[in-house]
């Protein structure tokens, strides 16, 4: 028993970090349809930007906040020189665009820092917490509360407030919003920045459990564009459940079947529920009108 | 007559006479080498260019297929003492049948969720080439001996260029056949509307399940190649980042052309070697070479040239 809930402690704190990166995908797609295959590298500058501040002197809490300001720097960037000069492409163009910006960053991340691993401190120092007769990080609670504390906050915000709302009408339909006088580009620019954002915040504070080095973003993207599917790709919810089943599935199998084969069985289960219920657990199914 | 005629033998006298003048302009092995692997990497791409120019069905996991030749290539000679040909061709069948079981469900996907379905496939075939280590070497990879063909050993790079070269054409031929044939109609109606094809009485399913099938083959046969050509492996010869160049080489030749595949792989392959002396900007390079070509080139470098060159004739 108590292993089973250790396994459930690191599968929840995996599938927070999946859940933000999926709900970054799902904030850019919603605005865009464009699956933004750089949403990984946006954690990974979030982590190595604060890991080489901090390195450099400056104070843990400012290092956080240049690093998110200079990813969300990176987000608009992105969206601004790469995909708005390719506005109207077909979604394969734009996919292989979003890569190439991905391969891009990574480069210019190992350029600008290193090839190695990096840890960031603990807020709360290392001492494990013991729970029922496991033991969990307080890292790991800091990860949990950040992102319930983003997801509540963005719900807020889409529900609230009226460029929030404005993202929502942008999603539903994008000319009918911008009959009604929404700045759709704008939108979209909103979009990228916030999943910046969101993704950097998450490098920060999983840094200190997983490690973070130039090239940890393709397989966070692949996870989160995975959490995001078997969600329902669109749905924020679905998003964010489906980051921390993701996680869950992950945690189990690495405990009970095979730590190599962790992975393998997040893409296998991918496969299934997409060729089962190809629109996800909470998606819709789409109609193709002729 | 004449025109079909026209049409099916300039491409092809084109390509010959590319394959047999490049090496005039090559003053070393490494040349040699270079043009191999462009023609080796240009074969995978016609097969995926089937696929997504054609029949406009995406695949970010078609290096699943070229490790699965590569590795049987690897596997066949070493542990069950098949002549490497032979493997190869083994190797292709197997890949087929993976592309059968592996398609039927998941061609039934579609735009987004096809193509994160294609990436799952690939990165398990990775994954598993990773684990099984008995088999593979896992993550440092195992030799590969040379390729026999009739008690004649096949290596140096100048003989694998021709060797490379000769097989693309076939290639190129078999897949322009098919593009030309009923079928490849069927296929660009599919790419058209799948709703209108269904309409026309195309059995969509079938025939988008036939020709991933063809892809995986041609990609397989490839990988095959690579692995005889290099002479070791590693599981990244199936990894994600394979699959991306891969599709990048379909997008940036110019989907639905069957020379776009060629300029592709030549573009991919030789600018990242002329590349390596600035070596840590080499990924930043790669990157930023695909972004910039997928902006300013974004329906490939052959629609794109053939339509300025149309419109400046006329």
């Amino acid at each position: 028993m108590a292993e089973l809930l250790q396994f459930i402690f690191s599968g929840l704190t995996v599938g927070a970090v999946y859940a933000l990166v999926g709900l970054g995908f799902t904030l850019i797609y919603n605005a865009s349809d464009i699956i933004n295959f750089a949403q990984g590298e946006f954690v990974m500058l979030g982590g190595m930007i604060t890991v080489f501040l901090v390195a450099a002197g400056v104070p843990l809490p400012l290092a956080a906040l240049i690093a998110v300001g200079l990813t969300t720097a990176v987000g608009l960037a992105l969206h601004r020189l790469a995909i708005e000069p390719a506005r109207g492409s077909s979604p394969v163009t734009l996919i292989m665009i979003t890569i190439g910006a991905s391969i891009f960053l990574r480069g210019i991340a190992q350029i600008i820092f290193d090839r190695r691993f990096h840890s960031l401190p603990s807020l709360f120092g290392s001492e494990p917490i013991h729970f029922g007769g496991a033991t969990m990080l307080p890292q790991s609670l800091v990860v949990l509360a950040v992102a319930a504390i983003i997801v509540v906050l963005l719900w807020l915000f889409m529900e609230r407030t009226l460029l929030g709302k404005a993202v929502t009408a942008t999603a539903a339909n994008r000319l009918a919003a911008r009959l009604i006088g929404i700045n759709t580009r704008r939108i979209v620019d909103f979009s990228f920045a916030i999943s910046a954002a969101i993704g950097a915040v998450a490098g920060i504070v999983v840094t200190p459990i997983t490690l973070t080095s130039y090239d940890v973003g393709t397989l966070l993207a692949l996870k989160g564009f995975a959490a995001a599917m078997l969600g329902g790709i669109g749905s924020a919810p679905g998003a964010v459940v489906g980051g921390v089943l993701l996680g869950l599935i992950e945690a189990l199998t690495a405990g009970y079947i095979s730590s190599n084969y962790k992975d393998a069985v997040s893409f296998l289960i991918i496969l299934i529920v997409l060729v089962a219920m190809p629109q996800g657990l909470f998606g819709r199914a789409r109609i193709e009108r002729v | 007559m004449q025109r079909v005629l026209d049409s099916r033998i300039w491409p092809l006298a084109a390509l010959a006479v590319i394959v047999v003048i490049a090496p005039l302009f090559f003053s070393s092995l490494y040349d040699y080498r270079i043009g191999a692997l462009v023609f080796i990497f240009a074969l995978a791409v016609v097969g995926l260019n089937l696929l997504m120019g054609f029949a406009g069905q995406v695949s970010l996991g078609h290096a699943g297929f070229l490790g699965i030749g590569a590795y049987a290539v690897a596997i066949g000679p070493t542990y069950f003492a098949l002549p490497a040909w032979f493997s190869l061709l083994v190797g292709a069948v197997l890949s087929g049948i993976v592309a059968f079981l592996v398609g039927r469900p998941i061609l039934k996907l579609k735009g987004h969720y096809l193509a994160v379905a294609t990436l799952g496939f690939g990165v398990l075939v990775a994954i598993v080439l990773t684990n099984e280590a008995d088999w593979t070497g896992g993550p440092d990879g195992m030799n590969v001996a040379h390729l026999m063909l009739f008690g004649w050993k096949v290596h140096g790079s100048d003989t694998w260029y021709w060797l490379a070269g000769a097989t693309f054409i076939v290639g190129f031929v078999l897949a322009a056949n098919l593009v030309d044939s009923p079928s490849g109609r069927a296929l660009q109606a599919i790419h058209d509307s799948e709703t209108a094809a269904r309409m026309l009485g195309i059995d969509v399913a079938r025939k988008k399940l036939t020709i991933f099938i063809v892809s995986a083959i041609y990609a397989s046969v490839a990988g095959s190649y690579l692995a005889l050509f290099d002479g070791h492996i590693t599981p990244d010869v199936a990894g994600f980042l394979r699959s991306i160049e891969l599709v990048a080489m379909v997008v940036l030749g110019g989907m639905g052309s069957v020379f776009g595949a060629l300029v592709g792989a030549a573009v991919l392959v030789v600018l990242p070697q002329a590349l390596t002396v600035f070596h840590d900007y080499e990924q930043a390079t790669l990157g930023l070479i695909i972004m910039v070509f997928m902006i300013f080139l974004r329906r490939g470098i052959v629609p794109s040239l053939s339509a300025a060159f149309s419109g400046w004739r006329r």
